[in-house]
């Protein structure tokens, strides 16, 4: 080797090492579906935001892997004996992005932010719900009733800097009918893992670790780069040519080929939505359907049939390709702990027969199904195998699959319930099942009240509902889990819904990476590991 | 001529109030855009809130008007989804649909020209029958279709270009662009040529048949009888004879391409206009979707004009047409 050569050697090893260097910072790239639209973080209540948000900003509590609730923000708290009063006793040493620490009056003020109007996490608090500072790291929080369950959303109502938002004239939530932009769509200031380092709503945002973080972190990131890729073709073909390291969700039909190639893989689970489909019992003409004079659906015969006519292992073969748990309640099994002792009523198309026969429908009947085509996984696909299953014992249904925004507009009820029969899926925002119970299961006649607002068919029981109203003040956990029981048991004997399944998480993960994935569907990377 | 672009200008001003009253007309039809703003477990009474804040439990006319009102004054209200003015979100997008799109017509302009020649002198030739193939392609295949071969060729097969976005973009003053970086002008590539592909189609076969047509005119003959080179023959004399109609076919179809790029842009995630109108009609996002229409016909109503004074400079034989009303 001659000294030019060497010297060039030398050169190429300090070149190599110079830029080798950089590439030591560590970027996960991940693509969702759905956009970040605004940083703020009452602006909507939706998984995919709170998600991404909860890198930033952190509540009082957390919640784990397995979904139970941890403390956050709140290192521990305490609940006086009549359950009126909760003492939440605050983190020290937390600091905000910013600088600016983290003390009681932040919490007082995110209380009232998030019950301001335009915010759309009101429910995560309670509006008679009283906050009062004891000291600078206490909090009380007084109840006019008990309220087991008033923490269990806390986890995602993030805690905002009082004195950031006020000096930046984004003391109120951004309403949705703001004529100005608000600072804080724009920007952030949290407490949380990784630090907003620049947002382009709808293009791309990029998070960094917060190096001052209060606990010590699980992942090994630097960063996060963060774009939404819409199109379903195009985010899989991203996650294969590996410009992005974690893609949600995988279309069902491209799980196989991601898992064929070698430099990544799908992640599945059960989701804790439910897909069900509903009834309307409470007109007394269906809006849709041939049979005039009546509601076949007031009669329990005829949604038993209904629900006897549906072979649900086929659709979760066929339709779903494995990639779902066929369910017997309207909560998914890790959300209520006795799931276990309900079953399905068996798949029996001659029973279905006779049951119409003896409603009075012995030549079955027609009615019309809606059905959204962009919300749920191949939600449309599913409905399509409700109408051919239902054919088989004489009922003719007219399906009317349509995109989420005509669908939403025309069953809920701004658009005054205008289905006969539908398909829907919940997943209950308190993971607890009382949200079930009075959202979906509860009577819609008293309109002060917004009890069974997504009761799109009215769906009524009033024991049922007694029993709701005992569940939602009781404490003690046993006592409260076996009213849940009874009150689920009033539904499922009547038929009132029929639950499907809970349908599959699909995160597409580049193998480089280690992802813990949660049953409600947040990707949360503040867990990730990347090599 | 001033008399001439006064008048259209009023047409002009027709279009865009037509095309607002049709597309206002039309929202309804889309979903209601509340649903999109609250969650699925807001109370009704949240909902007719935000609904009557909104200004949308008013009638279809008086939301066009008070749309008009606001308009006049440069104001094309707020997204609903991003909370941000529509004019700076429009603004911040159209770079990127418009780099897209000049990148989409010089390829077509470029490759349509040259392909078209070589096979207008060369007809029976191997290559010549590879270019038909290839304009049958571009012309038969959606653009959707070809932009996902595209991506699964070049860059999941390959690795290599770039699937999705723009790659890093520099910002000069408001504009962002893609032309300075590597990754940048590496992501235009794709869907320049899926956005493309259709005009260079239409581009070759135009030449392809018009540098026929005057190969076979007597003044080629004579030049070739005069001894000039063939090569001056065919660019200097045919070509430029063939250019005219190109002209013509270019400045109409420019319109098309930044309105017909809202496939393109959403097969590979290309942070433009025509994505962001997508996601508005996903999210009934009626602010977006209104600003972006006018926008597009007004793009359009502008294209035509500049056409048909073109003409004019070009062909002064349609001077004197313009200059008395028809």
């Amino acid at each position: 080797m001659t000294i030019r050569t060497r010297y060039l050697a030398v050169s190429a090893a300090v070149l190599l090492a110079g830029t080798a260097l950089p590439a030591m910072a560590t970027t996960l790239r991940y693509a969702n579906q759905g956009d970040l639209k605004s940083l703020d973080p009452y602006t909507l209540n939706e998984t995919t935001t709170n998600a991404h948000l909860g890198h930033v900003y952190e509540g009082l509590t957390r919640r784990g892997k397995d979904l139970a609730v941890q403390p956050g923000l709140a290192e521990k708290w305490e609940i006086s004996d009549d359950g009126l009063t909760w003492r939440f006793f605050l983190r020290k040493g937390v600091k905000f992005h910013n600088g600016n620490p983290f003390t009681a009056d932040d919490v007082v003020f995110s209380a009232t932010r998030v019950r301001a109007p335009g915010s759309n996490f009101q429910t995560r608090v309670p509006s008679s719900a009283e906050f009062v500072k004891v000291d600078d790291y206490t909090v009380d929080v007084k109840l006019k009733s008990p309220n087991p369950i008033l923490n269990y959303q806390w986890d995602t109502w993030y805690i905002m800097d009082k004195e950031w938002a006020e000096a930046n004239n984004t003391a109120g939530p951004t309403p949705a009918a703001a004529t100005t932009p608000s600072y804080s769509a724009l920007n952030a200031n949290g407490t949380g893992a990784f630090k907003i380092e620049s947002h382009q709503p709808g293009v791309k945002t990029v998070f960094k670790a917060n190096p001052d973080w209060w606990t010590k972190p699980e992942h090994n990131l630097d960063e996060i780069i963060f774009t939404p890729i819409n199109s379903d073709a195009t985010r899989v073909a991203a996650l294969l040519s590996g410009e992005v390291d974690v893609i949600e969700p995988v279309p069902l039909q491209d799980i196989a080929r991601v898992n064929g190639t070698p430099n990544a893989q799908v992640m599945t689970g059960p989701e804790l939505r439910t897909i069900f489909l509903g009834f309307d019992q409470t007109r007394d003409e269906l809006l849709y359907s041939n049979v005039k004079g009546k509601n076949p659906f007031k009669d329990p015969k005829v949604r038993q049939a209904f629900f006897q006519a549906i072979d649900i292992e086929t659709i979760k073969s066929r339709v779903m390709r494995g990639l779902a748990t066929p369910s017997a309640l309207m909560i998914a099994p890790e959300l209520f702990p006795f799931s276990k002792d309900f079953v399905r009523p068996k798949y029996d198309p001659e029973g279905a027969k006779k049951l119409l026969a003896d409603a009075g429908y012995p030549n079955g009947f027609e009615v019309g199904m809606d059905c959204p085509n962009d919300r749920y996984v191949n939600d449309e696909a599913i409905c399509q195998a409700v109408v051919g299953m239902l054919a088989r014992v004489g009922v003719k249904i007219n399906l009317m699959a349509q995109p989420k925004a005509q669908y939403f507009a025309k069953v809920l009820k701004s658009g005054n319930y205008q289905t006969s029969f539908y398909l829907l899926g919940w997943t209950p925002g308190t993971f607890d099942s009382h949200n079930v119970l009075f959202d979906i299961e509860g009577c819609r006649d008293d309109a002060k009240s917004s009890r069974g607002e997504s009761n799109l068919g009215n769906y009524c029981n009033k024991k049922h509902d007694e029993l709701a109203d005992k569940i939602l003040v009781e404490n003690d956990t046993a006592k409260r889990d076996q009213m849940i029981k009874e009150a689920f048991q009033l539904t499922t004997s009547e038929f009132g819904y029929i639950p499907l399944h809970q349908q599959s998480l699909a995160w597409g993960v580049s193998k480089k990476v280690k992802l813990s994935q949660r049953a409600d569907n947040s990707v949360l990377l503040y867990w990730a590991r990347k090599e | 001529m001033l008399a001439f672009i006064v008048r259209r200008a009023f047409q002009a001003l027709g279009v865009l109030l037509t095309v607002g009253l049709i597309a206002f007309s039309m929202f309804r039809f889309a979903g209601d855009p509340v649903n999109q703003i609250v969650s699925i477990d807001t109370p009704a009474a949240e909902r007719e809130e935000v609904r009557r804040s909104l200004g949308l439990d008013d009638p279809v006319p008086i939301q066009f008007a008070r749309y008009l009102a606001r308009g006049a004054k440069g104001d094309f209200g707020v997204s609903y989804q991003f909370r941000q003015p529509v004019s700076d979100l429009l603004a911040e997008r159209m770079p990127a649909t418009l780099e897209l799109a000049f990148c989409a017509t010089v390829f077509a302009i470029v490759f349509g020209i040259l392909m078209g020649v070589f096979s207008g002198l060369n007809r029976e030739s191997f290559m010549a029958k590879v270019f038909q193939t290839i304009s049958l392609i571009g012309i038969s295949l959606p653009t959707f279709l070809i932009g996902i071969l595209l991506i699964y060729l070049f860059a999941v097969t390959l690795g290599w270009l770039p699937s999705y976005g723009r790659g890093d973009t520099i910002r000069i003053g408001w504009w962002s662009t893609g032309f300075l970086t590597k990754s940048g002008l590496t992501a235009l590539i794709l869907p320049s040529i899926t956005l493309g592909l259709f005009q260079m189609t239409l581009i070759m076969r135009i030449v392809r048949a018009e540098m026929l047509e005057v190969l076979r005119t007597d003044y080629i003959k004579f030049a070739r009888a005069r001894g000039l080179t063939t090569r001056a023959i065919n660019f200097g004399h045919a070509l430029k004879n063939t250019l005219v109609p190109v002209i013509t076919i270019v400045g109409l179809q420019l319109g098309s391409v930044i309105a017909f790029s809202i496939i393109t842009e959403t097969v590979f995630q290309w942070p433009g206009m025509g994505l962001l109108f997508v996601q508005a009609v996903q999210n009934v996002d009626i602010p977006i979707m209104a600003a972006y229409l006018m926008l597009v016909a007004l793009i359009f109503v502008v294209i035509n004009l500049a056409v048909d004074i073109l003409y004019t400079v070009v062909d002064p034989r349609l001077r004197s047409s313009i200059r008395q009303p028809a």
